[in-house]
């Protein structure tokens, strides 16, 4: 939890131009984009129909083989695309909130806001029985109300990071009560789906879901890097910051705003897929060896752990329809605990 | 100087008589939970029948189900409290709650495994659930222990959140795939007081007592460590021991509630931040306060829950939130804001 505000990287000056570029985390990050490309051409091609790589890219072109159509346009590739901004969307989420709180407890998880889509999502189910686009409804508008509310209960002349936590943690813990009152009361089918929801899949996913998420991320992401870098500044403390010329109440208010943002369309699209935006910073700043999570980084952590995990139950529990979330706990999980494991044995 | 001093005395009587006042609270809430229940009994019979077992019907209430139950809602209470309270401290975040050892996803994860073998109700989960804590709480200190420096909080966070998302995960696709022990499991998660007879309570009456008097023995080495592990060595605490010790109490407090209960997760994470919130940092005021208030949390809810939905109760782990939630809130906006 402390703060450190060591500047890293080899500066690389021109005549006009002098930009500090950190070699590692610049690595780690081509490394986890092939990982991106590579993971996404398995999923493409392989599964209960085979693909070669080349009739992919015909599909894509609108030359493919006959009946590789509908398998590549409308099963695999929303799924796939969806797994990556999704991943991408919770990693970087989670990388802002951490930093502003400066917890690595911090993720929007912990702030209600997922708990509130969960709560919306879970009433949809429940008590009106409405499809996979009304509960996606549900999920957004919940996860909006329960922000909101918890914005403006921490707001006291300013809002300072970590009452935002504690606020979150109070109304979370209301909506868990009415999360458990709902499957308590509801029929065994109903609870199940809502479980289900819960742990957060992309079983069934199409485009309409891809899309949404797709225009957050565009619109978001020049507002997440712009503003990140300020964070470094704003974790010197309030007042140095504003010593430095950074308005901090806007800094941060922004920031906050693109991080529920983004949680809120990924979760709406996929459900609260666990540990995606809670362990993808916490992964990024150890393979990238800074003492911040990027957010570039974590963006591309998520979309990797989240990728692979689909790609991983997709294709070794194809017959039972379990939901991806399960993945990303057990293989997020596992991984965090080797990582914590190499690293104290390194020291 | 002088001022100084005088401020520091007039603190500590306020608090003082703050914590008489809370302890009044406790046994007026404890009084209600005997009194009030579906079944309604004049209070002048609860009182007469509490001390002259006359072995009517309403004695029988009163003596095998209500008293039973408030004492297992006190110790379940103060257990729960006091290890969020450790947590926090030994962390030295107060965002921490005792399910960050594990406790809570080891717990679930055998009492599905317990179900899924057959057991059924409450007392039959009671063992699995404290195994399942405590091989889980081991397993996070572990991880977290691993490595030269010892277990500093960061990496107890980290490898608790690591664990604990392995196990959920493992318990959701178990369920997902299982149906029946899903239709099992919902019941036992939500955290209930109700159901369970003196039997359950008097079994793990010594885990709660061992953990209890470990933390009251612990705030000391605890104000220490609060001023950072540096000088904590300096003023010659023992950093080591009080983490083991810590760790612990606390597996044993959550774990015996977990397993009586079901996880009930809001009490361990608001009612120690509360406490602090009232007392100031020091451990020594901060723990007797978190003993007390959080059996009236948990009573209180308790007896709300059986009044509000009658005939049906309203699980205690429900009410505990919407209860204690609002006033947690109310708190945090109104004083200032301390990191541990």
């Amino acid at each position: 939890m402390s703060v450190t505000t060591s500047v890293r990287g080899k500066p690389i000056r021109t005549k006009n131009l002098s930009v500090r570029l950190d070699i590692r985390a610049t690595i780690v990050c081509v490394v986890m984009a092939a990982l991106v490309v590579g993971i996404g051409i398995v999923a493409m091609t392989t599964g209960d129909y085979q693909l070669t790589v080349s009739e992919v890219v015909d599909t894509l072109l609108g030359q493919g083989p006959p009946g590789a159509e509908f398998i590549v346009l409308d099963l695999r590739l929303p799924r796939l695309l969806a797994a990556v901004l999704v991943g991408a969307a919770f990693g970087i989420s989670g990388a802002i909130m951490q930093r502003i709180t400066d917890n690595p407890l911090g993720s929007p998880d912990i702030i209600g806001f997922t708990m509130g889509s969960a709560t919306g999502a879970l009433i949809v189910l429940v008590l009106t029985h409405g499809g996979m686009l009304a509960v996606a409804g549900g999920a957004l508008g919940g996860g909006l109300v329960t922000s909101i509310l918890i914005y403006f209960l921490a707001y006291k002349r300013g809002v300072q990071g970590f009452r935002l936590v504690l606020v979150g943690i109070g109304i979370s813990a209301m909506l868990l009560a009415t999360n458990q009152y709902l499957i308590t009361h509801a029929s065994l089918q109903d609870a199940i789906a809502a479980q289900a929801w819960q742990v957060g899949g992309l079983n069934g996913r199409g485009w309409e879901h891809v899309e949404p998420v797709a225009w957050a991320l565009l619109g978001l992401l020049p507002f997440a890097v712009f503003f990140s870098h300020r964070l470094a500044i704003l974790q010197m403390g309030d007042d140095t910051a504003k010593a430095l010329g950074v308005p901090v109440e806007r800094t941060r208010l922004v920031l906050i705003m693109v991080s529920v943002a983004l949680a809120a369309v990924a979760t709406a699209a996929a459900g609260p897929i666990s540990f995606v935006a809670l362990a993808s910073p916490q992964i990024a700043r150890r393979l990238t060896g800074s003492p911040f999570s990027g957010t570039v980084s974590s963006g591309l952590m998520g979309a990797v752990l989240l990728m692979a995990s689909d790609l991983g139950i997709q294709r070794l529990f194809s017959n039972t329809q379990l939901p991806v979330g399960v993945a990303t706990g057990v293989i997020g999980g596992l991984y965090l605990c080797w990582l914590l494991a190499y690293e104290f044995r390194r020291r | 100087m002088r001022v100084v001093s005088v401020r520091n005395h007039t603190k500590i009587s306020v608090r003082a008589v703050g914590l008489m006042g809370a302890l009044i609270g406790l046994v007026v809430v404890c009084m209600l939970s005997i009194w009030l229940g579906s079944k309604d009994i004049p209070f002048a019979s609860t009182w007469d029948v509490l001390w002259h077992n006359d072995g009517s019907r309403d004695a029988a209430i009163i003596h095998t189900v209500r008293i039973p139950r408030t004492i297992l809602g006190l110790l379940v209470g103060a257990a729960l409290g006091l290890a969020g309270a450790l947590m926090q401290a030994l962390t030295r975040n107060p965002l921490a709650d005792p399910g960050l050892l594990g406790v809570n996803a080891g717990a679930s994860f055998a009492v599905v495994i317990g179900i899924s073998l057959g057991v059924t109700g409450v007392s039959g989960y009671v063992w699995f659930a404290f195994a399942g804590a405590a091989i889980a709480s081991v397993a996070v200190y572990m991880l977290g222990a691993a490595g030269r420096g010892g277990p500093t909080p960061d990496r107890l966070i980290m490898a608790g959140a690591a664990i604990t998302a392995v196990l959920y995960a493992l318990i959701d696709a178990f369920l997902l795939l299982n149906p029946l022990t899903f239709n099992e499991f919902r019941y036992w998660d939500v955290g209930s007081l109700s159901g369970r007879n003196l039997d359950v309570v008097l079994k793990l009456l010594p885990f709660f007592a061992i953990g209890i008097v470990l933390t009251l023995l612990l705030s000391r080495p605890l104000n220490a460590l609060a001023l950072g592990e540096q000088t904590a060595i300096a003023l010659g605490a023992h950093i080591g021991r009080t983490r083991v010790l810590g760790v612990l109490a606390v597996t044993l407090m959550c774990g015996a509630a977990t397993a009586a209960c079901g996880p009930i997760v809001f009490v361990g994470l608001a009612v120690p931040y509360a406490a602090r919130l009232i007392t100031g940092p020091d451990q020594r005021w901060v723990l007797p306060y978190t003993m007390v208030l959080s059996p009236i949390l948990l009573i209180g809810s308790d007896i709300i829950g059986r009044l509000v939905n009658e005939p049906e109760e309203l699980q205690v782990g429900i009410v505990t939130a919407f209860v204690g939630a609002p006033v947690f809130v109310w708190l945090v906006r109104r004083r200032r804001v301390t990191k541990l």
